[in-house]
C-alpha cells in the first residue's frame, strides 16, 4: 500500500504563552514539534507498515524551510520519504487556499512516488484547530472520506476498515480506496523512533516543492489573496475569576466549611 | 529557564543533540515516572525494556558492521546520561556492560553471536566478582579446568548486575592459580549452558530496576571456542574492560545528580516558608549553586575521558578520577537535595530519596572510590 501522510510543524502548545499586550502567541523559544494528530495519523500508517513491510509511507508538510525537522521526525518514525511545500507565494493561506495547494502538491509527489492509495491526515492542528484542511483536500481531490479515526482495523488491496469516533457511540466503516482519513487520538501511544533511523532521518535530504513545481496551479486560489477567509482579530477570552481553596483543616471541617459557603451562596 | 546540560551544545554535533533529546523524551515522559513506581518492588518494567530495544538502545556500542550504532564513547555518555536521568537502574538494564568484552578480545565468531543476541534485544553481563574477591579480583575461587576441546568451569560470582536479565555472561575464571593474575581467563557464558544458575536477586538499596544476582556454575561444560582471549589473559582484560566502561558508569552518576539538581531548583522555587520560596534564602541558592558546580566539572571530566578515548588514549588515572569524581558527586548532590527537599524529601511521596539511594552504588560498584583512589595516587607517585 502507498500512503501518503500530511503533517503540519506547530508549536508545542503545552509549552506556548500569550503575550498579554499583543494577544499573539510567544513563540520564542518554544520548540517546533509534529503536529499531534498528524503524529497519530502517521503512528496508524506505522501500524499498517508494521504488518505489510512493503507499505511505503510518504509524508509532506507545507511550512518554511524550518520545517523540514519535523518531516525528519517523520522519517526517523517510519516515514520512507519526505517531500517539503515551500514558498513565499502560499504564505497567508486560509484552510481552502492551503487545501488547494495540497492537492497540487499531491498530483506532482505521484508523479515520482506513483499514485497513494490511501492520504492519512490528522484532524485539525493544535495551533489552528480548525479540522478543515484534511475534509477540503479529500474534496479537492475527490476521495471518499472518515473523518476522526481512531484506528485502522483491518486492511486489503481495496478497502479499509476504520473506527471511527462518534459523540455518543463508535462507528466500524469500511471505505474503498484511495480514500482520505483524518485520525484523531488513539488508545496507544506514538512510537519512538529507533536511534538508528532517528540518526538516518538526521542526515536526509529533504526535496522542496515550490510555487515553480506546480504549473497547473492557479495564483489566483492561494495565498493571502486567494483566502476567502481573513483572522480580523485575535484575542485571549477574559479569564474566569479565580476559584478559592479550603484547606487548613481537617478533611471533614474542610467540607462542612465548603457546604455552608455554598449554603450562603445559595448554591446548594 | 537554560537547561544546565545544554550549556555545552557547541560541543555537539546536530546528530549528537538529536540522539540526546531523543532519549530524553523517552526517559523523562516514559521510564522516569514509571521506574519511580517499579523501583519500591525492584521491579523491571519489561514492555519498556521491549521499548527502550526497539529504539535500539542496546546497540550504540556494537558497531556499525554489526547492525549497531557503532557511537563513540562520547555520544554514548550523552546518551547514557539522559537515559539515567530517567532511571539509572533502567539505564544498566537496556546498556549493560555494552559490546566491549568481545570488542576488545572476541573472535569473529563471538562478536557474532553476542551481536545476534544484541539485535534481539538482548544483552551482556559483565561477572568478575566473587563472595570473597571484590576489590582484590585475583583472589577469585572460580575455577576453569581444560579437559579436552572443552572447559569445566566450577564456583559462582557474586552481585552481577543483570544476573537474570542477560543473554551472556563475561565470566572471569581462575586457569592456573600459581600464576596468580596471569593465570586468570575469560570466558563468554551463553545463558542457557548446562550447569549454570543464576541466584535470586538481591533486595537493594538502589538502583532496583536492574537485578543484581550471584550465578553458579556447576561441573559447567563450556566449548574453548567461547574462551574470550587467551588464557591467562583474563585479568588484564577485565581491567581493560572496566577502563573502557568507567566513564559511561560516570555518566550514569551525573544524569542521576543532574535529576536530582533539576528536582531540587524547581522544589525550592515552588515551596514557601515566611512567605517567600526558600530558593530566595541565600543557604539555599548557594547549595543550588554548589550542586551544579560539581555536576558541570564531573560532567566535564567524563566527557574528557571519552573523547579522550574516543581519541585512542586510555588515561586510567583521569578514568578513574572520572568515575570516582562523578559518584562522589551523585552522592553529595543527591544527599543536598534531599536536604532543600526537607521533611517531604526523606520520604517516598517525593522523588529525591530515591535518586539518594540511586547514587550510593556508584561509589562501589564497578571499583569502588578508594579503589579509584588506589588507582589514582599510584599513578601519581609511580
Amino acid at each position: 500500500m502507498n500512503i501518503l501522510v500530511c503533517v503540519k510543524q506547530v508549536p508545542d502548545t503545552t509549552q506556548v504563552k500569550i503575550d498579554p499586550v499583543t494577544n499573539t502567541l510567544i513563540r520564542e523559544g518554544v520548540p517546533a514539534i509534529v503536529n499531534t494528530y498528524d503524529a497519530f495519523a502517521l503512528e496508524a500508517a506505522a501500524r499498517l507498515k508494521d504488518k505489510d513491510p512493503d507499505t511505503k509511507i510518504v509524508v509532506m508538510s507545507m511550512g518554511p524551510a524550518n520545517a523540514v525537522n519535523a518531516l525528519k521526525d517523520c522519517l526517523a518514525i517510519a516515514a520512507d520519504r519526505a517531500y517539503l511545500i515551500s514558498g513565499r507565494e502560499f504564505g497567508g493561506s486560509d484552510t481552502l487556499a492551503t487545501s488547494y495547494i495540497l492537492s497540487n502538491a499531491v498530483k506532482k509527489i505521484e508523479e515520482t512516488e506513483g499514485k497513494f492509495d490511501a492520504i492519512f491526515c490528522g484532524k485539525q492542528a493544535i495551533d489552528g484547530d480548525t479540522a478543515q484542511v484534511g475534509p477540503e483536500l479529500a474534496e479537492h481531490l475527490g476521495l471518499p472520506q472518515v473523518t476522526c479515526a481512531l484506528e485502522i482495523t483491518e486492511a486489503d488491496d481495496a478497502h479499509l476498515e476504520v473506527l471511527k469516533e462518534g459523540t455518543d457511540a463508535n462507528m466500524l466503516i469500511s471505505i474503498g480506496l484511495p480514500c482520505l482519513l483524518t485520525f484523531t487520538k488513539p488508545s496507544f501511544e506514538p512510537r519512538f523512533p529507533s536511534l538508528k533511523r532517528k540518526m538516518m532521518a538526521m542526515r536526509a535530504q529533504i526535496p522542496t516543492i515550490a510555487f515553480s513545481d506546480l504549473p497547473g496551479i492557479d495564483a489566483g486560489k492561494i495565498g493571502l489573496n486567494g483566502s476567502p477567509t481573513r483572522v480580523k482579530r485575535s484575542f485571549v477570552p477574559e479569564r474566569k475569576k479565580n476559584g478559592m481553596i479550603i484547606s487548613g483543616g481537617t478533611a471533614a471541617e474542610n467540607a462542612a466549611k465548603l457546604s455552608e459557603l455554598l449554603s450562603d451562596a445559595k448554591v446548594i | 529557564m537554560p537547561v544546565p546540560y545544554y550549556d555545552f551544545d557547541f560541543m555537539l554535533t546536530d546528530e549528537q543533540k538529536g540522539l540526546r533529546d531523543l532519549v530524553k523524551d523517552f526517559a523523562q515522559s516514559k521510564v522516569y515516572p514509571r521506574c519511580r513506581e517499579c523501583e519500591k518492588d525492584a521491579i523491571i518494567p519489561e514492555d519498556l525494556v521491549k521499548e527502550a530495544m526497539d529504539m535500539g538502545l542496546n546497540l550504540v556500542t556494537l558497531p556499525e558492521e554489526y547492525g549497531g550504532l557503532g557511537l563513540d564513547n562520547f555520544t554514548c555518555a550523552v546518551i547514557r546520561e539522559q537515559l539515567a536521568k530517567g532511571d539509572a537502574g533502567f539505564a544498566s538494564r537496556i546498556f549493560g556492560f555494552g559490546f566491549t568484552p568481545v570488542k576488545l578480545a572476541g573472535t569473529d565468531w563471538q562478536k557474532q553471536i553476542v551481536a545476534d543476541s544484541f539485535l534481539n534485544g538482548g544483552i551482556m553481563a559483565f561477572a568478575l566478582t566473587e563472595s570473597c574477591a571484590g576489590s582484590n579480583a585475583v583472589a577469585m575461587a572460580t575455577t576453569a579446568k581444560r579437559d579436552g576441546d572443552d572447559y569445566i568451569i566450577n564456583g559462582s560470582k557474586n552481585f552481577i548486575t543483570n544476573g537474570d536479565s542477560a543473554d551472556f555472561y563475561t565470566v572471569f575464571a581462575v586457569t592456573d592459580k600459581e600464576m596468580g593474575h596471569k593465570g586468570i581467563t575469560a570466558f563468554i557464558v551463553p545463558k542457557d549452558t548446562p550447569g549454570f544458575s543464576v541466584g535470586k536477586h538481591e533486595d537493594k538499596m538502589g538502583i532496583r530496576c536492574v537485578h543484581t544476582n550471584s550465578l553458579f556454575f556447576d561441573e559447567m561444560r563450556l566449548s574453548a571456542k567461547y574462551r574470550l582471549g587467551d588464557e591467562g589473559n583474563g585479568f588484564k582484560l577485565a581491567m581493560a574492560i572496566l577502563n573502557d566502561s568507567r566513564p559511561a558508569t560516570g555518566s550514569s552518576a551525573i544524569g542521576i545528580a543532574q535529576q536530582a539538581l533539576d528536582l531540587a531548583i524547581e522544589y525550592s522555587k515552588e515551596r514557601v516558608v515566611a512567605d517567600k520560596p526558600i530558593c530566595r534564602n541565600q543557604a539555599i541558592a548557594f547549595m543550588l549553586a554548589d550542586m551544579e558546580i560539581q555536576v558541570q566539572a564531573a560532567r566535564q571530566m567524563v566527557w574528557g575521558v571519552c573523547k579522550s578515548a574516543d581519541a585512542g588514549i586510555v588515561n586510567r588515572k583521569l578514568v578513574a578520577a572520572a568515575k570516582c569524581f562523578a559518584g562522589d558527586t551523585a552522592m553529595k548532590v543527591t544527599t543536598d537535595a534531599v536536604q532543600i527537599f526537607g521533611g517531604n524529601g526523606y520520604t517516598r511521596d517525593y522523588p529525591v530519596e530515591k535518586l539518594m539511594r540511586d547514587a550510593k552504588i556508584y561509589q562501589i560498584f564497578e571499583g569502588t572510590n578508594q579503589i579509584q583512589r588506589v588507582t589514582v595516587s599510584g599513578m601519581l607517585l609511580k
